[in-house]
Formats: C-alpha cells, structure tokens, sequence
C-alpha cells in the first residue's frame, strides 16, 4: 500500500468515510498525519506520551491513543474523527447532549470524549454509569469533573435508542 | 429553578455559545493555527539546578540545514515578569541558570526535527553553584543569592501585618491552640499544553496568538522586552484548553517566537511538551504554617497569629501577591477581632510557582479548617455549629479591613448538615468511616489592578447591526469557563434579544478593550458588569427612538424576544432591528461603550491591594 515519494511515504485510507491519499514523512504519527497534513484538527495533541487520551479516534471503530500510532500503520484502515460526527450538518447525538449538559467546558479532551463514548454507545446501547465511567477512564479531563460528561453520555444513549429523553432539572440547575 | 421573574435569559441553563464548535472540534487553539513558510521554535533548557553560564556556542546549531535562527539571552536582555516588582524572568537566561528546566537559547527551524536535533548541536557550559531545593534549605543559606534582589538572602518577600493586639486577643481566649502544617504544592495540568505562533508583517506589526489568560499582560510584556510600541504588537488570546492559573504570566516561549518571527520575518510557532509544562508550572506554592488561636468556650476566634512560609521556586511570578493571599482571607470566614500575620517566600531552584486555582488561599484554608476541628474536638462541640456560631458578619468590616458584603456560608453549612444527615453521623459512625466539613471563601476579582493604575478593570464596546445583530468586543479570555456566553447573556437579557443573535469577539488586544484577564474570579463580575453598563446604554438609545416613532414613552418600552413594545399594549411595536434602523436613522451608528472598576478598597497598609473584592463568594 504504501510507496515512497521523496522522502515521504504516501498511503491509502478511509477518513470519516472518504477514500483519501496522503503523503508523509514515514515517522509521523497518526496524531500528526490528521493534523499536519490532512489538516484535520479536531483531534487535539494532548500529552504525546499516550497517558491522557486527549488524541483518541476510531480505527476501525476502536478508539486508539493517535500519538502512539504511526501514520504508516493506518494504510487501508479507517479512521473516524470528530469532524465526522456530524452528518449533514446535524450534529451527532452525544454532540448536542455535551454541548446542552455543559460537558464541553474548554473543549480541548471533547472531541476524544465523544469518540471513545461514541465507541461504547456501538457495543452496548444501555450502559451503567459504572461502564460508561469504565470505558472512558483513558480520557482526562481538567474542567467538568466528569459529571456531566457521564450524564451526557446516559442521556444521548437514551436517545439513540429512540426514546424521548430530556435532561434532568438536576443535571441543569443543580439540587 | 427557572429564570427570576422577568429575566429571559439569565438563570436559564442555556447552552454556551461556542458549545457547537467544541463538541465539532472547530474550535481554533493556538497549536490548531499554521501558516504558509511557518517555522518552529524549540527552547534548549537548563540541566543544572543553579550554575552560571560561562559560554555557549550555537555555531554548529546554526549550520544545520533547516535552522533559520538561533538565539541566546543576549539577544533578549531586557527582563520582564508579571507584577512591576519582580519584573526578574529573561526570555533566555543571560547568565545564569536558576532552575533545571530554565530556557537558555531558542531555535527556529523549518521542521520540527531540524529544530530538535540543533538543540543536541548548542554547547553550554554551566559553572554549577550551590542550589536549594527547599525554602527551609534556601532560609538557611542567604548565599548564593538566587537572585540580586528580595527582602533578605534568599528571601523574596518578607511580610509582617498586624491588626488589633493579636497577642492580647488570644491570651483572652478560654483555651489557646497552635498547630503546625504543610501543604505540598501542585500543578495546574491543563489538558492543552502552552502553544503560540508569532507574526510579524511587512509593516512592522507583530500579532502574537498564544494559550494565555491574560493577553493584556503579554502585550505590555511583548512591548517592553521587544522595545516595541504597544500600538505595534498585537496580542490575541486564543481559547484556551484549560488554563487554572497556569497561563496567567508572560511566558519565556511567547518573547521567543515572537523575536524570531521578527528576526526571520516568517511564521514562527511553539507548542510545548508535556514536560515544559511542568518548566512553566507558576502552580500552586507549597506551604508551611503555622497557626496560633484564642478561643472561648463556645468556639468564638478571640485572636489569631498565622505565620507561612512559601517555597517560590526560583522566580518572582505573581508570588508577592501569592504570599499575601496565604494569609489575608482567614478573616472572611469567621469574626477575629485581632489577627496577626506573618509570611515569608523563599527563592529555590525549581521550576517558578504561581497563581493556581485559589492563588495562595487554599493551602492556609487546609490549615485552619483542620486547626478549627481540632479546636472543635477539645472543646467537645459540634464543628458545624462552632463555626455557624463564629460567622464574620454580613455587610461588616473585617480586622483586616476587607468589606463583606452578602455572606452565604451560615445557609451553606445549614444545607450541608441537613444533606449529609450531619447529626446522625458526625462521632457516630464506625472506626475508620467519618464525615467531616470545611469552609472556604475567595474573592470575584481583586479591588486592586496588578500594575498601579486608576483605569477600569474590564471594558466592553457594543455595536448594533441595522440587521439586528449586535457585536460585543470585550478584552476578556474564555479559559472554558464560559466568559463569552456571559457577555452574550447578559446583552441578551438586556436588549431582548437572543443570545445566538450576538456575535463575541474577546481577547484580541487590536480589537476589543482591556480586560485585565481570566483570574482571580473576576470576569462574569467586572466583565458581566461592563457588558451591562454598555448595553443599558444602547437599550436607552434605541428604546429613545423606538418610542418616538411607536409614539410610547421611552420608560414604558419593553425589550423581549427580538421585539421593542409597548408594555402596555404588547401588540403594539417594533422588531429589535428596525429600533436599530430608527435609531440609526436619527444619531447615526449606533454604538456604546461600559466599563467596570471596583470599589475603593477600605485598607491603608502596605499590602492591603491584596484581599479586597467586590464581593465575596463562600
């Protein structure tokens, strides 16, 4: 899949549903790829260390730490990021409930928060806070306290399964 | 809870207006910014914890393909820091090193790679002093100065403030308590590292974009080192990921990009490690006190003498100030009629530290509320009711001479006990399983500016759009704690107009008026005020010309969902933009301004700058 051009390499991938080509020094890692040359900076650079999974996108579905995987290793996959949430100019259920519940506070850890909630929400439509807490405990975050990323979670999953759910008073106002 | 009868906007849990943005991750921080020809900037760092720098030599940095520049301290030698007496940082260190982690030289490079592997090609050479890694170790040798100022050896500060006969106060006490306590320090750890690109264009203006929460500082930072004139250098404050006090000072990294930009006349950008992060630091200052009470029988606080000692680190930052605050609101949360405090901040040879989340008021409020339990357990009382029973009064004047205004804690604490079921389990669970209860109180802004000037804290300039928009520009920093959409809720409110109709532009030092920056509490109170002063003066534009035309006096207008009407008869008036276009037609555009500037502090000691607020929040 991959062949050299100068010094760059130059791959085949699914980005967000779309068949792109991109060229890139080999060293370069996914986190960077996304960034630098497909200019996608939705996917935020955290730590680079792979300890605070601020970097976190869908590989074939799965979240990964994009600092820790090079760009090479991604040729034929398919990469999802936050740019691909919403559809149609729509946004994405997990988006609106973070954006309505104060879960997005600066924003910065957001995008890898709805990724990897993103993620659970595919393989367990109905999950207890316990699983949600346990699925998202590779992303930190320093503002919201987890709270009301948990409830956005609890909340976009009840409507993902069509049920007609709306914030509770407490998550809004507080008791 | 809903909105307050006749409010439509505030007290509602709207969502914040740059909330679609960040859940979309379009929001632009500075490491998201690039721009054509645009190099990097990597700083070579210290290894030694205290040496002076006896040569270096960037030749072979310089010769490596891809390196555009190379600088050293004396290329920047004038020095900088965030308050105008501790002004003791250097963009690069000039001589001497103070702490492992201290930038010595600066790298621009077309890649990120060239500009790392130059780093490997600078030679220092360090002639290693003495170094101090405790403030106990750095009171016990005043040589070698870390640094050629300070009260004393290696004291950076030294503070001696009495109010009352604090000695005679606690010999009034039924039992006299001392106790002794350390607060480790800690760090702010945002989650998106400091970043900045610096440009400089054909005309000779430099435009800084960086992660910092107070733009209006690195602007006169920016102007001073780089002996430019403000009017050139143009700061914006980009939103950032996570701040908590740790992007409150002019930083290293910001006079270095922007030097280079000017030297190479490109792009230059930074975005620091996790590691530099932690060279950044400006967190919280670790802290040893000590804490002497007089206390009667029921608990009430008859004098206190409170002593600390901080570990600085190895520069000034906002310390003097963080040295201050360790002991000046003790006195806000219960009545003490006499008070004493002593503080000291000692210079060490570790990464700086600075304002973090509380700046200095958390770690004495560990102290006192554990010195106030202990207090409680000798005195065999309930520590909720001492402490409901020793309130400082509402609307009082402390020792201290900090003005209360509104005060809360008695109806926190009450809600509190009833919550948490407090007399059933305080003393009565089993070993090992407890429940206990601290207070705290903290400033919504501080009654001082940091440098001396009689200007307002915080300005806003409102312009109405004959379409019905309106913009508000405003110097303030969105940190994630939402300072855009109170400014938009608040116009909002105002006009009767919805939130999404206002367009923000914050932050922008060639755009938008001072404010002071995102710290200390301060922005919903001195920005939200200004905001309120400019659009209560456009509503009384507007609402002079709606009523001439609707032919409703001015005052019996309401302003409420997109319209102006007459209160009276709600059917009766006009669209929010055509009371613009009245208004527009007969004055011309339709602008204002507002401003906020806090009450005059009542303090007239040396060192009451620190503590005042407009108000307090427990």
């Amino acid at each position: 899949m991959t062949e050299t051009a100068g010094s760059k390499v130059k791959i085949a991938l699914g980005v967000n549903g779309e068949q792109t080509e991109v060229a890139f020094a080999p060293h370069k890692t996914l986190l960077e790829v996304l960034r630098e040359d497909l200019s996608l900076t939705g996917t935020k650079h955290g730590c680079e260390l792979g300890e605070c999974g601020t970097c976190t996108v869908l590989l074939d579905g799965t979240p990964v730490l994009s600092c820790l995987v090079l760009g090479v290793a991604c040729a034929g996959e398919d990469v999802r990021t936050v740019e691909g949430m919403a559809q149609g100019g729509k946004l994405h259920p997990l988006q609106e409930t973070f954006a309505d519940l104060g879960a997005a506070q600066c924003g910065y850890c957001t995008p890898a928060f709805l990724l990897t909630a993103d993620a659970l929400l595919a393989q367990n439509p109905r999950p207890s806070r316990e699983e949600i807490k346990d699925a998202l405990a590779g992303n930190l975050c320093r503002c919201t306290g987890y709270i009301k990323i948990y409830e956005a979670v609890e909340l976009a999953a009840a409507r993902m399964r069509g049920e007609n759910a709306e914030p509770k008073t407490e998550s809004l106002y507080g008791r | 809870m809903a909105a307050k009868p006749g409010r439509r906007v505030i007290g509602k849990a709207l969502r914040k207006v740059d909330a679609a943005s960040k859940v979309t991750g379009a929001t632009k921080f500075a490491d998201d910014l690039s721009f054509p020809r645009m190099l990097y900037c990597k700083l070579l760092r210290s290894t030694q914890p205290h040496a002076r720098i006896v040569s270096i030599d960037t030749a072979a940095a310089a010769r490596l393909p891809g390196v555009q520049a190379v600088l050293t301290g004396k290329d920047l030698p004038i020095p900088f820091g965030i308050l105008p007496v501790s002004q003791d940082e250097h963009a690069l260190c000039v001589d001497r090193v103070r702490f492992i982690g201290d930038p010595v030289a600066a790298v621009a490079a077309t890649t990120e790679e060239a500009a790392t592997a130059a780093l490997d090609l600078i030679r220092v050479e360090y002639e290693p002093l003495k170094s101090f890694a405790s403030a106990e170790e750095a009171v016990a040798h005043p040589e070698p100065r870390i640094h050629d100022y300070g009260d004393t050896g290696n004291l950076h500060k030294l503070i001696d403030l009495e109010f009352g006969d604090a000695e005679q106060g606690i010999a009034a006490g039924d039992i006299i308590r001392e106790d002794l306590f350390f607060f480790e320090g800690n760090t702010h750890l945002p989650m998106e590292q400091h970043a900045a690109v610096a440009v400089s264009s054909p005309e000779g203006k430099l435009t800084l974009w960086s992660s910092t929460q107070t733009p209006h500082y690195v602007h006169r930072a920016l102007a001073k080192v780089l002996e430019l004139s403000p009017a050139r250098v143009r700061v914006i404050a980009t939103p950032n990921g996570g701040g908590f006090g740790g992007k409150s000072d002019p930083f290293n990294h910001e006079l270095a990009v922007a030097k280079l930009a000017m030297i190479t006349g490109r792009p230059v950008k930074i975005t620091l490690t996790r590691e530099e992060v932690f060279y950044c630091h400006r967190g919280r200052h670790p802290t040893l006190m000590w804490v002497r009470t007089g206390v009667k029988r029921d608990g009430s606080i008859t004098g206190m003498h409170f002593k600390s000692l901080l570990d600085g680190g190895a520069y000034g930052s906002y310390g003097v100030a963080s040295t201050y605050y360790t002991g000046a609101l003790q006195t806000v949360t219960y009545k003490t009629p006499s008070y004493r405090f002593q503080g000291a901040r000692a210079f060490t040879n570790k990464a700086p530290c600075g304002p973090k989340r509380g700046h200095g008021t958390p770690q004495p409020r560990f102290a006192l509320e554990v010195h106030l339990d202990k207090i409680a357990e000798q005195l065999q009382l309930d520590p909720a009711e001492m402490r409901l029973k020793t309130l400082a009064p509402p609307k009082s004047l402390t020792a201290n001479y900090l003005r209360i205004g509104s005060m809360g804690l008695g109806q926190c604490i009450e809600k509190v006990v009833d919550g948490s079921q407090w007399k059933k389990k305080f003393r009565k669970l089993p070993l090992g399983r407890g429940v206990g209860l601290a207070c705290s109180s903290y400033i919504s802004g501080a009654g001082l500016p940091i440098y001396w000037n009689n200007m307002p804290h915080s300005g806003v300039q409102l312009k109405c759009d004959r379409g019905g928009g309106v913009t508000v520009f405003c110097g303030s920093t969105d940190i994630g704690q939402g300072s855009d959409s109170i400014l938009a809720y608040i116009v909002a409110e105002v006009l009767g107009i919805d939130p999404f109709d206002i367009v923000v532009v914050t932050a922008d030092t060639d755009l938008t008026p001072v404010d002071l920056g995102s710290y200390s509490s301060r922005v919903t109170l001195m920005s939200g005020n200004a905001a309120l002063q400019a659009a209560e003066r456009a509503r009384q534009i507007l609402a002079l010309h709606a009523g001439k035309k609707l032919e409703v006096p001015a005052e019996r207008l309401t302003f409420a969902d997109g319209r102006v009407f007459d209160s009276n008869d709600p059917k009766h008036g006009m669209s929010f933009a055509e009371a613009v276009q009245s208004a527009e037609a007969a004055e011309g555009t339709v602008g204002t301004v507002g401003s906020y500037t806090p009450p005059q502090s009542a303090g007239r000691y040396r060192g009451a700058g620190v503590g005042p607020s407009p108000a307090y929040s427990y």
